[in-house]
């Protein structure tokens, strides 16, 4: 008998399939994973195994865990099995975590609930539990509150307060998504060495993760299975065409093609850019310091690092979007200088940018089409509507939309449309230089890809420059000609797409490549190359700022700080680089 | 917290200043004064009396007699009430008004609070709904109609309760200024309760403490209550303030000797400072109670003690 099985759940709301048919077990001790784009309906069935959801889904199937049926089981039952049988980890630990209650009672409230312990014994517990995720000061973050702690930190309290009583089986629900690539690796190597003889139901986007982790694994497609089976079989032969669509769109951080180096002339300079902003105490903190850059004509330059790391920081200031404190930027042979909306005009429509969350970036009462013709009306004021309807046409064409999107509204569209949507926008009064800021981060892997195809196809047809700012190495393989990588408001390293990836000279972009899960299960996953986490910018680390967490440092490292110098072609800020 | 609290005690004085200058203002602008009468007093009696209470001084000068006078908790000297001080009549009148104040906020918080949270588990079902039709019934009814109801339903009618307060005593003659008072109040709070608590179920951390077992009452109890008591207790302030303003109906119709009371006469009789002083005295109460709240907010989110 297997720990848990499930048997044809289905889940609707209001007559609307969003789980249709699912089968799946785990038996005793093992891992699966349960891969699927968002939609899937994952995250759905995952709650279904703990009658977490909403009393207006309406459920049927089979959902057996330890031989007892769970599904439509009353709340007494279920509360039984929760914590104590089930242990649940959730996506985002700051939402996940109560902001009003101490980390510590929120877990001793787990333990009391369940008649597992009480008082002084409860808080012993409590800590130890918080020690078994190698939380540091333990004691400490047992008083303090959730904002108090960083992200991984939170995860930490998650899994150990998902742990604490025990289960038999653990389901984490996108557990790392929220986290940044070293800590995602420190996260997932603690799961695997923790969780001793409890079972593993990871939901995931991330083929890597799956390939690393888990025994066994699960494709959902739109609520129905797809594919399912041992890991390495799934990954060597998928027998679903979806299943291979997801295999294909997943850009590889160790192989696969890259774009190669461009030569054109450059077009934008910034040089020994500083950013500075203050913290709520006052106090003020380098978010960008003394960093320089060149974009040439045509080349997709990428900007990586974990978050706050200043990249984004660096891009706006360069945009005029937030104040330098020192450095300038070139542009066209011109110095760009001031806010902004100081700028002339001609200088602000040959820069454009594309954020992060296109519903957001997009207004939600306009149509498709005052959306994209905006910019027109505020750019080129001489041309007649008939012009502009078909300027905009032919934008929305060019990112793969047809006509019909014209009168549409936002909230009409699928992420991935409003995305194109966003490009479409930026790209039509015919930038010199589009500057992407996590532009893809909330896109699935096959949306994902094409909207890089559009990319990569408006860059070969106008020779468009672009900054592209992410955190996702294996997207930045794929499309960038040169990486820079920034750690802690500085730039560590400047190198060519092929060099950086097959042979960094910086420990720190070593490290981060390491830690991106690789989507192959033969390749084995690497244990979490980084400890710690990044400083804090207030007052950062002496000397090099990476030293704290790099495994060459010596003193020379914690007393002078290195500079950028050339070494065969990449610029790297480090005392002792590896070897190429 | 103690930098947060200390911030906050500074924020309330220029507030209360202010507050303090504009009743002053009022109060002397209104026309006529203290002391006209349909006889005419002979102009050198009026001098007299003006120059004995300081009426001859410029306004500024007035002004800065009364605020040192209220660093010493005087509020002066009753124009018509001769020989007592206004802060003698507040002091005899107030702690009328304060039980019937604190027992109706406490009413209003337990059945607010009780019925709004039921309402919110019940959403969408007749309970939620019968709770929320009562909680607007009682905010759309003014006090000055409930009363005269009250009296009549359960005084006249029934005979159960006291209509008045003269000739009475226990707990009795309470009941219905209570319930006065309190009705627009437990509505109001319930309706807060209800929409901050399907508010706060709604959160991932509820999510989270029901994946972990806890079982609806200790998730309430333990996690969704204290952020689910934020907008209710930011509405704390105005309800005071709520009760008061409702009270100088409540008295007048009851016939409790409190302040409200004071302050009614204190208008008919143009009792100048005597209204002021309630004024002032009220204002007070209310800034201090807003401060009140703001330090408790800050006990309840540990995130704002840092703004």
């Amino acid at each position: 008998m297997s720990l848990l099985d499930v048997t044809g759940l289905s889940i609707r709301y209001d007559g609307q399939a969003v789980v249709d048919g699912v089968d799946l077990f785990v038996e005793r001790g093992e891992s699966v994973g349960l891969v699927g784009e968002s939609g899937s309906g994952k995250s759905q069935s995952a709650l279904a195994i703990l009658g977490l959801l909403p009393a207006r889904a309406q459920v049927s199937g089979s959902i057996e865990f330890d031989g007892q049926q769970v599904l439509g089981a009353d709340d007494a039952l279920l509360d039984r099995l929760r914590a104590r049988r089930i242990g649940m980890v959730f996506q985002d630990p700051m939402q996940a975590l109560n902001p009003y209650l101490r980390i510590g009672v929120q877990l001793r409230q787990v333990l009391v609930a369940h008649g597992l312990a009480a008082g002084r014994d409860a808080d012993a517990r409590v800590i130890e539990a918080l020690t078994r995720v190698r939380l540091p000061d333990p004691e400490r973050q047992f008083r303090a509150f959730p904002h108090e702690l960083s992200g991984g930190m939170r995860q930490r309290v998650m899994i150990a307060s998902a742990l604490i009583a025990g289960p038999d089986l653990l389901i984490a629900d996108e557990p790392t998504t929220a986290l940044d690539v070293t800590v995602q690796a420190q996260i997932l190597e603690l799961l695997e060495e923790i969780r001793d003889n409890t079972a593993l139901l990871l939901i995931t986007h991330d083929l890597g993760i799956v390939a690393g982790h888990c025994e066994h694994m699960i494709v959902l497609e739109k609520g129905r299975l797809v594919d399912a089976g041992p890991t390495t079989s799934v990954f060597a032969s998928p027998r679903h065409a979806h299943t291979r669509t997801l295999l294909e769109a997943a850009p590889r951080v160790d192989r696969g093609e890259v774009p190669a180096p461009v030569d054109g002339r450059t077009l934008l300079a910034v040089e020994a850019a500083s950013v500075q902003y203050r913290d709520r105490g006052g106090a003020l903190l380098d978010a960008v310091n003394d960093v320089s850059f060149a974009v040439r004509q045509g080349e997709t330059v990428a900007v990586v690092g974990e978050s706050g790391s200043g990249k984004s920081s660096l891009v706006r200031a360069m945009l005029g979007l937030v104040p330098m404190a020192s450095g300038k930027v070139v542009y066209a042979g011109e110095p760009l200088e001031g806010p902004v909306q100081h700028r002339a005009r001609e200088r602000r429509r040959d820069l454009q940018l594309v954020f992060q969350d296109p519903v957001s970036a997009l207004n939600p009462q306009m149509r498709v089409r005052s959306i994209i013709e905006e910019p027109l009306l505020v750019h080129e004021k001489g041309i007649g509507s008939a012009e502009r309807l078909g300027r905009v046409t032919a934008m929305l064409d060019k990112v793969g939309l047809e006509a019909a999107f014209l009168t549409r509204y936002p909230h009409e569209l699928s992420g991935g449309q409003a995305q194109r949507v966003a490009i479409a926008r930026a790209l039509v009064l015919e930038p010199r230089i589009l500057v992407c800021d996590e532009a893809v981060a909330a896109l699935d892997g096959s949306v994902r890809k094409q909207v890089l195809d559009v990319l990569r196809s408006v860059q070969d047809e106008a020779g468009l420059s672009i900054i592209f700012i992410s955190h996702d190495l294996a997207v930045v393989r794929s499309i960038s000609h040169r990486v820079l990588v920034m750690y802690a408001g500085r730039l560590v390293e400047v190198a060519g797409n092929d060099d950086l990836f097959a042979s960094p000279l910086h420990p720190y972009t070593r490290a981060l490549i390491d830690s991106v899960p690789v989507p192959d299960p033969v390749v084995a996953p690497k244990a979490a190359p980084l400890r710690g986490e990044t400083p804090s910018l207030i007052d950062p680390p002496s000397g090099c700022v990476f030293h704290p967490r790099c495994p060459r440092s010596d003193e020379t490292c914690a007393s002078k700080r290195p500079r950028l110098r050339e070494i065969r072609g990449t610029r790297v800020a480090c005392h002792y680089p590896l070897d190429r | 917290m103690l930098r947060y609290t200390l911030l906050r005690i500074l924020g309330a004085i220029p507030t209360l200043l202010l507050v303090i200058a504009l009743a002053f203002l009022m109060v002397h602008a209104a026309p006529g004064g203290p002391f006209d009468e349909e006889r005419v007093l002979p102009p050198e009696v009026e001098a007299n009396i003006e120059a004995h209470y300081n009426l001859d001084e410029p306004l500024p000068k007035q002004f800065l007699r009364y605020l040192v006078g209220l660093t010493r908790g005087d509020l002066g000297p009753s124009y018509r009430y001769r020989g007592h001080t206004v802060s003698e009549l507040i002091g005899t009148s107030f702690p009328n008004s304060l039980k019937l104040g604190a027992l109706a906020i406490v009413i209003a918080l337990l059945l607010g609070v009780g019925g709004g949270t039921y309402a919110a588990l019940r959403q969408g079902a007749f309970a939620d709904r019968f709770v929320m039709g009562l909680s607007m019934t009682g905010i759309s009814i003014p006090v000055f109609v409930v009363a005269p109801v009250l009296v009549l339903l359960f005084a006249v009618n029934l005979q159960w309760l006291p209509a008045g307060w003269s000739g009475t005593e226990g707990v009795g003659r309470y009941v219905l200024p209570v319930i006065t008072l309190a009705l627009p109040q437990i509505a109001y709070i319930a309706r807060l309760t209800r929409a901050s608590m399907i508010d706060v179920l709604a959160r991932d951390f509820v999510r989270t403490a029901r994946a972990q077992g806890l079982g609806t009452l200790r998730v309430i109890r333990v996690h969704a209550i204290k952020p689910a008591m934020l907008p209710v207790l930011s509405y704390m302030g105005p309800a005071i303030a709520g009760i008061i303003t409702g009270s100088v109906v409540v008295e007048e119709i009851f016939g409790i000797p409190g302040v409200g009371q004071l302050f009614v006469r204190g208008a008919m009789n143009r009792d100048y400072t005597l209204v002021l002083g309630v004024v002032v005295f009220y204002a007070s109460l209310i800034v201090a109670f807003n401060l009140i709240v703001d330090i408790l907010y800050a006990v309840i989110d540990p995130r704002v003690r840092y703004r």
